[in-house]
């Protein structure tokens, strides 16, 4: 066996909170965002003078971790604020592990909140436009994701209706969900009947636009268990990096989770078959069916199958983001931090009626850009250190 | 096809201004390595094969495959539908355009087109494909 990664389980989860989500309307994004870290805080029994450390980004503030910083009033020896897209926020759970092993800070502050739903009602960014892609129009994000459906459709037949399966599972969890935005019944037939977009994808293939916010307070494994809830250790967590357009994904069937997931499993000294609950970045149907696949859970091209039947709804043979996801719970542009929000609420046994029995062991996949940045963290409890 | 002198690769306009220079009379032009071999699209600085900076011009041959294609859904009143594909060149690279000269959900993965540069009302001269037998015609 590898010599273990000095990283695996140095660092844990002691508070975690949501704020705002899913909708807050009339309320801003950095107080959406200061709920959440109130929230955490209070969930880690330590106050905001603790906070030695922040990890932040946004798609409003060009300056994140400056804005944070002050809008929260602390002066943080060591700011991070990476922007890869909406995985940016499992990004910061590896540099967070990094900066706590190596003592840059000693409290580190994972933050997020973002007010898209109430107050834009679409997805804003101040992404620059694509010099080569804007001349095509090409509406984004979803034609990107669209034309990735498509060529999987064309080289292994899966079907709109496979993604359709996707949809009415995570609809399911949703129903679950007290705090999900959109918990009514769900058919496959109205995923098929439902209006196109950018084909093959359709309206019910994307993630809703909300608002909601998330924090998570992070410090070395060795205090973990001084706080109040049980920690949640931080075993493995990878970022891998491969395009930025659409065009120059190489192949639109692999993402590059097929390179962050065997990292992260390898950091972690875990297999898939050890995964208990899998919180997949789920912006449109097609992702939550290629991570299944590249990050090992299924053969590629068999994803269209693996998730037909309710096989990863609740009460399926493997549960796949079981708060919603971002197609029915929420989300507000970047939903990195729910992932793992929901991941550390399944491993403290607190997700109620949608509880994943003896949850040991979570997988948290993050998504940036258009299929382009890939994050993959392995979280566990206190058996799996 | 020989490609342009490379001896002074950071001087002058660059890759961006060289290649809409060229297309605004008309010509699609990519790049060429001449230290891997490798085309290159869109334009560059550096060959992302390899690093040279030795890049050169050459004229596209214009001859793709489509390997991918979406429907845009748009209002009637708006224009209507379109379509927007990526297509594999001759050449190598992969870029996004449009078919023109069929309707977009007639688009096909693996469909033989042929590069054309066109007259757009909206954004002046634009790269766009057509059906590689319609183009011979």
């Amino acid at each position: 066996m590898s010599a273990i990664s000095p990283l695996r389980g140095c660092a844990a989860i002691v508070g975690a909170s949501l704020g705002g989500a899913p909708m807050a309307p009339g309320r801003s994004a950095l107080e959406i965002l200061g709920e959440a870290v109130h929230g955490a805080l209070a969930d880690a029994g330590l106050k905001l003078s603790d906070v030695d450390g922040l990890f932040t980004g946004s798609s409003y503030h060009f300056l994140a971790g400056l804005s944070v910083a002050e809008y929260l009033g602390i002066k943080p020896g060591f700011c991070e604020a990476t922007m890869v897209g909406g995985s940016s926020y499992v990004s910061h759970l590896l540099t967070a592990a990094m900066a706590l092993h190596t003592g840059q800070c000693e409290v580190a502050l994972i933050c997020y909140g973002s007010n898209q739903g109430s107050g834009f009602g679409r997805l804003k960014s101040m992404a620059e436009v694509p010099l080569y892609e804007a001349p095509y129009a090409p509406r984004y994000p979803i034609s990107s994701y669209a034309l990735a459906a498509a060529r999987h459709m064309h080289q292994y037949g899966t079907t709109r209706e496979d993604l359709a399966h996707i949809a009415v599972a995570a609809r399911r969890w949703a129903q679950l969900n007290p705090l999900a935005h959109a918990r009514d019944p769900l058919s496959i037939e109205q995923v098929l009947a439902a209006r196109m977009v950018s084909d093959p994808l359709s309206v019910l293939d994307c993630c809703l636009v909300t608002d909601g916010g998330g924090a998570l307070v992070l410090v070395k494994s060795e205090r973990a268990r001084d706080f109040p809830k049980p920690p949640v250790y931080v075993l493995g967590a990878a970022a891998a990096t491969w395009h930025r357009q659409i065009a120059s994904m190489p192949d639109l069937t692999v993402t590059a989770a097929a390179e962050s997931g065997p990292r992260a499993f390898a950091m972690a000294d875990l297999s898939p078959k050890d995964v208990d609950v899998l919180e997949l970045y789920d912006a449109f149907t097609i992702n939550t069916l290629l991570f299944l696949e590249d990050l090992g859970f299924c053969a590629k091209g068999e994803g269209g199958a693996f998730v037909r039947d309710g096989r990863i709804a609740p009460g399926g043979v493997l549960p796949v983001n079981t708060n919603g996801g971002g197609l029915s719970c929420c989300h507000p542009g970047m939903y990195g931090m729910f992932l793992l929000i929901e991941a550390v609420q399944q491993l403290r046994g607190e997700a109620g009626a949608r509880q994943v029995a003896d949850a040991q062991v979570a997988l948290c996949h993050g998504n940036g850009g258009v299929l382009s940045s890939q994050v993959t963290a392995l979280l566990g409890t206190v058996a799996t250190v | 096809m020989t490609a342009h002198s490379t001896g002074q690769p950071f001087a002058g306009p660059g890759p961006d201004a060289q290649f809409a220079a060229a297309l605004a009379q008309g010509c699609f032009q990519i790049q060429h390595c001449a230290a891997c071999g490798q085309h290159v699209f869109y334009p560059r600085a550096l060959c992302p094969h390899c690093g040279s900076a030795q890049l050169g011009w050459v004229k596209a041959s214009g001859a793709a495959q489509v390997y991918s294609s979406t429907t845009v859904r748009r209002k009637t009143e708006a224009g209507g539908d379109y379509n927007v594909a990526l297509v594999d060149l001759a050449e190598g690279p992969r870029l996004m355009s449009r078919v023109d000269g069929v309707p977009p959900e007639q688009v096909r993965i693996g469909m033989a087109v042929q590069a054309r540069v066109i007259d757009d009302p909206a954004q002046g001269k634009l790269l766009v494909f057509v059906a590689a037998a319609q183009s011979e015609s």
